[in-house]
């Protein structure tokens, strides 16, 4: 035990252990993070929830964070309903039965790229007359163009860009016949030139009956979004991200701890016994070599489930009887032989206590740093898997993250930021498990120490 | 297999005269039923694991029927016909199709018959998947994406294995050194599969640089000349391969080197330095001499996992090799297609692996086939 402690203060002396354990330590304190902000329920809905979650979003932008490092500006995705601050609403009844209220926003677009959508998302009460509305955007020079005008039911959704009659006025008007283009440049400017400024959004509504309300939502989709930026269904990815840690370092560490410790435990129980029990467990770890490992994974995803939980507890069966098995094996049938376990065997102790008292403690060194040095395998084989389409069909994973962005063709769309932020956060953990297991290997492993 | 029996015949008589040959073919038998009794459970436990406790046959008599009806429903022809009529087509057309595919025979006889016929390396016919030049016998869809896999996974490998055995005896000389240091820092790089190092590969130099291909072997019009043609894979094996290579470069030589290490600091080595030998003489006599077995080994096991492919390598690079290839079996639900290639890396595995022990014998005047048991 004393010994165990000397090696761990030893840690101190490599530097790129100290590292490891550094990132390790981070990567555990954003998985906390993540599990305590996203509770899993919340996780999966902001995941998989479909266009009500997601529509607030713009689709496979970048992060609002690229700007600092961009000369043209990207504009930052909001979404504000009205009555919010900023967004006024006023109600002005006019005769017993109509009222006309009206909405105001202003927002400022000092930006160099134009912006992906705007959208107005009207929500209405009233009987059997529906109320209208008439949309004006103010530009900041002063001019002020109609959008248009229309009947609003008790849910309606206006898309800026997909406005024919807008469109046709825009192009009568001679701008561009991209709404988004036409309504945020300099007027008659080719190449068009962004006009930045104060923006007004106007929209005046008019209800014709008692108890009739408007409420609108105004949702600007831009070219940048969040810390992490969207996906093709327009999801952030920072949820991914952060949920793809504690899933990692969970499927790693279980994966690792559960494949050394059971494969320690069956060597040192075939090398005990020996006999026919230790031919058997030899016999295994041959048929063992002989299965193809992934085809085997990918099969059992394919056919049966991609949970994650299967996929794990297959991992752990076939990693068991692997090459380990033969090696603990070798140095178990040493130590069977040394002197404290004569001793053991004299004062009667069970083999059961000798198993796991005499023989498995003595392998400890040996098995701290292959535990440590195999996380990386299996955080990497998760999203391994992924990649090949057999991610967790619930769970946000990294490799879930990269798989989308491998098939919907993000390298040779240029959206980089989608495959390198997952990548990133693979690596830094394979990294931080990989440095700290090779500095445990030669604190543990005496020969190689003075190597 | 063919040893045993030679070993069995060869055995019996001599066992009189000279003990060290009865020895021998004893253990080669007994060597060799073990090797084929592992290869003959393995391949069943990936035949049954193909199967999937008879789930895959529901999913292929549903797939069939659905197909089926569909083809039915669709045809003009059969639309004057009665509905009874129509159903009873329909149901023929299944049980043809089932009996094409050998699910009108339970489970547990056909499994047999896939472990025989693969036993025999009779192949057989795909069920779904069919090759390039329009074959469906699996022995034509392995050998037409062997070469592919070949090229890659021999290249790499090749590179791989010789480049880290020359550098690491290089820095074994020269431990503690800058480059020393620098690989022992730089191996927790390969932490990482080689997929992944593909990705930054493609992003850096297919998608940003533009001047190597997104994936694929070669261009789609096909260069007329074979020297263009050459020139044209070439270039599309270049990040696939080099991904394959610097994924696990680092700690190939670091391992190598460390191997070498730990057999430098032996007594007779020290020995031989003090007599002034050029380190030339030390290497080859000293360390490359007791570590002969286990470079064998390792280029031996190297040279039969190429066989496997590189499943996920070659999905990223769209490398047509026989790695996607099984990928695309499973997702066909083929089971000749998986037992075939499964079968001939279990015998290619268990051959080398027979092998090794003589070889062992050749290399190393230590060691006594069948000694030591």
């Amino acid at each position: 035990m004393k010994n165990l402690k000397k090696n761990f203060a030893e840690i101190s002396r490599y530097p790129s252990a100290v590292f490891g354990l550094f990132i390790i330590f981070l990567l555990v304190a954003l998985a906390i993070f993540a599990v305590i902000k996203i509770p899993y329920s919340e996780a999966v809905r902001l995941w998989r929830g479909g266009e009500d979650v997601w529509y607030m979003n713009p689709k496979n932008v970048p992060p609002a964070w690229f700007n600092t490092f961009r000369k043209t500006k990207l504009p930052e995705s909001f979404a504000i309903k009205g009555g919010e601050e900023g967004f006024s609403k006023t109600v002005t009844p006019s005769s017993p039965d109509t009222a006309a209220i009206d909405f105001e926003y202003a927002f400022d677009f000092n930006y160099d790229v134009y912006p992906q959508e705007l959208m107005l998302y009207f929500t209405s009460t009233y009987q059997s007359k529906n109320p209208f509305v008439s949309i004006y955007l103010i530009a900041p020079d002063g001019e002020e163009i109609r959008i248009g005008d229309l009947g609003i039911s008790a849910k309606q959704t206006f898309r800026f860009s997909q406005d024919e009659k807008l469109i046709k006025r825009l192009v009568r008007e001679k701008r561009d016949d991209n709404p988004m283009i036409g309504l945020f440049s300099v007027p008659e400017t080719n190449p068009p030139v962004p006009q930045k400024g104060s923006y007004k959004l106007v929209v005046n509504g008019q209800t014709f009956e008692a108890g009739s309300d408007i409420n609108v939502e105004f949702v600007f989709h831009g070219q940048s979004y969040g810390l992490a930026g969207t996906d093709h269904a327009r999801r952030d990815l920072m949820v991914a991200l952060l949920w793809g840690a504690p899933i990692a370092l969970s499927f790693g560490l279980l994966a690792a701890l559960a494949t050394s410790i059971l494969s320690m435990a069956i060597a040192a129980i075939g090398a005990w016994f020996g006999g026919w029990l230790d031919e058997l467990i030899q016999r295994i770890t041959e048929v063992n070599l002989v299965l193809p490992f992934l085809a085997v994974l990918i099969m059992v995803g394919t056919f049966y489930s991609t949970s994650i939980w299967t996929i794990l507890g297959v991992t752990i069966l076939l990693s068991i009887f692997t090459g380990a098995v033969k090696s603990y094996r070798a140095v178990f049938l040493q130590v069977k032989e040394s002197t404290y376990i004569e001793a053991a065997k004299a004062y009667g102790a069970s083999n059961f206590r000798i198993i796991f008292f005499y023989l498995i403690p003595r392998m400890i060194p040996l098995l701290i740093p292959t535990l440590v040095s195999a996380v990386p395998a299996y955080v990497f084989l998760e999203a391994s898997l992924a990649l090949l389409g057999l991610g967790d069909p619930v769970l946000p994973t990294w490799g879930k993250v990269i798989n989308d962005a491998q098939s919907n063709g993000a390298l040779y769309k240029g959206f980089y930021y989608w495959i390198l932020e997952p990548a990133v956060l693979l690596m830094v953990t394979g990294l931080g498990f990989a440095m700290l297991g090779f500095a445990l290997d030669r604190i543990f492993n005496p020969r190689l120490r003075g190597i | 297999m063919t040893q045993d029996t030679q070993a069995g015949v060869l055995g019996v008589p001599k066992k009189k005269t000279t003990s060290a040959f009865a020895r021998v073919a004893r253990f080669m038998g007994i060597r060799a039923v073990t090797l084929l009794f592992t290869v003959v459970i393995g391949v069943y436990t990936t035949i049954l694991i193909a199967n999937m406790g008879g789930y895959v046959d529901t999913i292929m008599r549903n797939d069939i029927r659905e197909r089926v009806n569909q083809r039915v429903a669709a045809s003009t022809a059969n639309q004057n016909i009665s509905p009874e009529t129509r159903r009873q087509m329909a149901n023929d057309l299944v049980a043809l199709e089932e009996k094409r595919l050998g699910l009108d025979t339970p489970f547990a006889i056909r499994s047999f018959r896939y472990l025989f016929n693969a036993l025999q390396l009779n192949l057989g016919r795909a069920q779904n998947m069919v090759s390039d030049n329009g074959s469906r016998e699996v022995r034509n869809i392995i050998l037409e994406r062997l070469p592919a896999t070949l090229l890659l996974m021999g290249t790499s490998q090749l590179f791989l294995f010789f480049f880290s055995v020359f550098i690491a005896l290089t820095l074994s000389r020269s431990y503690g050194s800058f480059w020393d240091k620098l690989v022992i820092t730089l191996s927790p790089t390969s932490a990482a599969p080689p997929w992944f190092y593909g990705i930054f590969f493609i992003l850096l130099f297919a998608a940003v640089f533009k001047i190597l291909p997104f994936g694929g072997m070669v261009d789609a019009p096909v260069p007329d000349n074979t020297f263009d043609y050459i020139l044209n894979v070439l270039k599309h094996l270049i990040l696939p391969a080099s991904s394959l290579i610097i994924s696990s470069l680092f700690l190939s030589i670091y391992n190598w080197r460390t191997f070498f290490l730990i057999y430098s600091s032996e007594d007779y080595v020290d020995m031989a330095k003090a007599k002034g030998l050029p380190s030339r003489d030390i290497e080859r006599r000293y360390i490359l001499r007791p570590t002969l077995p286990t470079i064998i080994t390792n280029f031996a096991l190297l040279v039969i996992g190429l066989w496997t492919g590189a499943i996920i390598t070659e999905t990223v690079f769209l490398w047509p090799g026989l790695g996607r290839t099984l990928f695309r079996a499973i997702g066909f639900f083929d089971t000749p297609v998986i037992v075939g290639s499964t079968i001939i890396y279990a015998y290619l595995l268990a051959i080398t692996v027979f092998l090794l022990d003589f070889v062992y014998v050749l290399v190393d005047p230590r060691v006594k086939v069948g000694g030591g048991k």
